[in-house]
């Protein structure tokens, strides 16, 4: 028996099973993507036409298609620094030595990830309500005028990011929490006794120490972003006006409202390569990237 | 219309049962008792098996299974039933999805069941109503309820700005809407929710011109009709009668129209039951009904509602077609009236005393006999989304009513385009 192959026995079942329900699928949605396949082909496979990268020319062309990328975009340019700038401040809080209770604010701060998205998402819409809600009661406290936050376009997406933010920024917390109590006490210690203040310490011990983790989430979580559905679903249903329509909601709309299971295959596909070259782009900008 | 989660994961274990109980059933094709299957969807899901229980014990040679399904997600589970070959036997089916269903070959045309029943009679149904089921003169179903749009309104409020009367025409209605917009500018005089398309279609019917040609091919959003219906809705906003909100931005249309912050209200049947249950009580004699006005005089309304059909792929057709009859039955459907609100299709069931009684219902009887069918294509509700983000992206000004018209239109079309090829290769009837 060659070693050589010895491997490839263990990894069979594993491989055989990602074949089957990952790679075959893509594939057969690749093909989809390349017809018409809508309702009336549902009825009757006769009535389905092989129409090359029309549905991809179409999409190209269609100014929703853009609207929602644009949508996308917005939403990743706004959500992931706020993201990940509140998940490191809070590592950092947790990690300091003169914070008191760190598991039960731990326990709180990750508490958004774990609870379902639903129930969060109808708290937040009380919350943001222009008449009744607390976050323009107490902006009106401070002397502005209440905000319609879930019905001016403007900004419709600006509360999608806060409720998004809350919603995920314990889980890239956590990672980092972890990266950070992996740094050699050693080193702050070391540095202290050479007379290294606060800043310096972060700067030449922690930020180096974090960097890969920081970019392995930063990827992480750009992908994430960039696959915006549920938040929109359940708070504004794409609206006001299309203003926090994202790709994926339009690709939901397209294949499972209006069974055209062509197009919203296209729409993946596109959907595909916008974070495959988003994230090569990620990888290449920082060199000091482990991955 | 929201049923519990826990619906949805009982209908999964449902549809497992079902699974394995076809796997029985197939076995034994000489099974003494037929097992019926019915999809019912959300509030009349649960009142049925009560209704079918006499039904059920004069009939004990059939095994009657009646499983429910969310109106959330009934549509999905159709098409899905309908491609993975695992249809029920009947189904009770939004009027607006029989086009759908049609296209995908899955329905029983029941006419010569129609002709040959004592008890299910053509002539006794709302003529817009029956329409609804039909598809190229072929009748797919049986109307069982119907729903259709029309005005509810705040007497006190309408009493206070000078009028003792519902509006009968646009042009009094508009006087009316003024008017009562005078009273406190703080307040609306209607509330036309932007996330909505059904007050729009409704008046959109009341032209001449209908949304989609006789060849059921090309859209015809750019009449001078449907311009006109659609002038009259945006200036509604543009005059500050109607707020822009979706009705996700008010705390809910009942404590909302209940403090007066708007006085008319277009809606269908089952606000009635609502309106008697949360209105408070100070205002609940201050409300009713009215048919909705048209551009000159009463006007037309949208065919809506649901019927009960059967699918092509049932071995069980005789079977279901006696549940069908039964369920229309003028006495069943006073009962289910009772039980649900439901208002019903046949003109003989509004002469029974538990309905003909019901002073809300009244209008509704009026504008039943003047209902039409929103255009029967499979890409309808599709296009009608189109309206909705149209009007809406006009009503924010992002663009005028002209170009909104153009590209609904342009866009209209794009939808309908595969269906002008299939027409015009002749593989579609």
């Amino acid at each position: 028996m060659n070693a050589r192959f010895n491997g490839w026995w263990f990894a069979a079942p594993a491989v055989g099973i990602l074949m089957v329900f990952f790679f075959l699928p893509i594939l057969a949605a690749f093909a989809l993507s390349l017809t018409d396949f809508d309702i009336y082909a549902l009825a009757d496979i006769s009535r389905l036409r092989f129409i090359g990268l029309k549905n991809y020319i179409d999409l190209l062309s269609t100014p929703l298609f853009w609207k929602a990328l644009g949508n996308t975009c917005w939403f990743v340019l706004l959500g992931v620094p706020l993201s990940l700038v509140t998940s490191i401040l809070m590592a950092l809080l947790l990690s300091s030595a003169w914070v008191r209770l760190k598991g039960f604010w731990r326990t709180s701060l990750f508490v958004p990830v774990v609870t379902t998205l639903v129930g969060s998402a109808l708290v937040f819409r009380y919350l943001l309500h222009t008449r009744y809600g607390l976050i323009n009661y107490s902006l009106s406290q401070l002397g502005f005028s209440p905000i319609d936050w879930l019905g001016n376009p403007q900004y419709s997406m600006p509360a999608i990011v806060l409720f998004a933010v809350w919603k995920n920024f314990g889980y890239n917390m956590v990672i980092l929490l972890a990266a950070i109590q992996a740094i050699p006490i050693e080193l702050y210690e070391a540095a202290q006794l050479d007379g290294a203040g606060p800043w310096q310490r972060f700067w030449h011990i922690t930020r180096p120490g974090i960097a890969p983790t920081f970019t392995f989430v930063g990827i992480l979580t750009v992908a994430g972003y960039f696959q915006l559905f549920a938040e929109p679903y359940v708070m504004t249903q794409g609206g006001p006006a299309q203003s926090t329509l994202s790709v994926l909601y339009l690709l939901y709309d397209e294949g499972f409202k209006w069974w055209n299971l062509g197009r919203a295959s296209a729409i993946a596909f596109l959907l595909f390569l916008i974070i495959y070259v988003v994230t090569l782009l990620q990888r290449r900008l920082s060199p000091e990237s482990q991955l | 219309m929201t049923p519990g989660r826990s619906l949805g994961s009982r209908l999964v274990y449902r549809l497992l049962w079902c699974v394995c109980l076809m796997a029985v059933v197939g076995c034994d094709t000489h099974s003494p008792r037929p097992v019926v299957r019915f999809w019912a969807i959300g509030r009349e899901g649960e009142v049925l098996e009560e209704l079918l229980r006499p039904f059920s014990q004069a009939h004990p040679e059939m095994n009657l299974k009646i499983e429910r399904l969310p109106w959330t997600g009934a549509h999905a589970k159709l098409l899905t039933a309908v491609a993975g070959e695992s249809t029920p036997d009947i189904c009770q089916l939004g009027n607006t999805w029989v086009p759908e269903l049609v296209a995908l070959k899955a329905l029983m045309p029941v006419d010569g069941l129609v002709s040959e029943s004592a008890t299910v009679t053509r002539t006794d149904y709302f003529e817009g109503i029956w329409a609804t089921t039909q598809m190229r003169g072929v009748t797919y179903a049986v109307p069982w309820y119907v729903d259709t749009r029309l005005l509810f309104y705040r007497k006190d409020i309408l009493k206070r700005a000078g009028f003792d009367h519902p509006p009968k025409d646009w042009a009094e209605w508009d006087q009316q809407l003024v008017a009562i917009k005078r009273l406190n500018p703080k307040n609306y005089s209607i509330f036309l929710p932007l996330n909505e398309f059904e007050p729009m279609v409704a008046l959109g019917l009341q032209q001449a011109t209908p949304f989609i040609d006789e060849a059921h091919a090309n859209a015809q959003f750019n009449s001078t009709g449907f311009r006109n219906s659609m002038q009259f809705y945006m200036s509604l906003f543009e005059r500050d009668l109607a707020s822009k909100m979706t009705d996700q931005q008010i705390s809910n249309v009942w404590t909302e129209f209940g403090r007066g912050f708007f006085a008319f209200y277009i809606s269908g049947p089952w606000n009635i039951t609502e309106f008697k249950k949360r209105l408070p009580k100070e205002v609940q004699d201050q409300w009713s009904t009215a048919p909705l006005p048209g551009p000159h005089g009463a006007g037309e309304s949208i065919a809506g509602g649901a019927s009960l059909a059967i699918f092509k792929n049932s071995a069980h057709a005789k079977e279901a077609w006696a549940v069908v009859e039964y369920l229309s039955q003028p006495a069943v459907q006073e009962r289910f009236h009772e039980l649900t609100g439901d208002l019903p299709p046949r003109r003989s069931t509004w002469l029974r005393p538990a309905i003909a009684n019901d002073p809300y219902a009244v209008a509704f009887r009026t504008q039943l006999e003047r209902v039409k069918p929103t255009p029967r294509v499979p890409e309808w509700e599709q296009i009608a989304t189109e309206l909705r983000v149209l009007a809406e992206h006009v009503v924010l000004g992002d663009y005028d009513l002209d170009e909104g018209l153009r590209r609904l239109n342009d866009n209209a079309n794009r939808i309908l385009a595969k269906r002008r090829a299939l027409l015009a290769d002749g593989v579609l009837l």
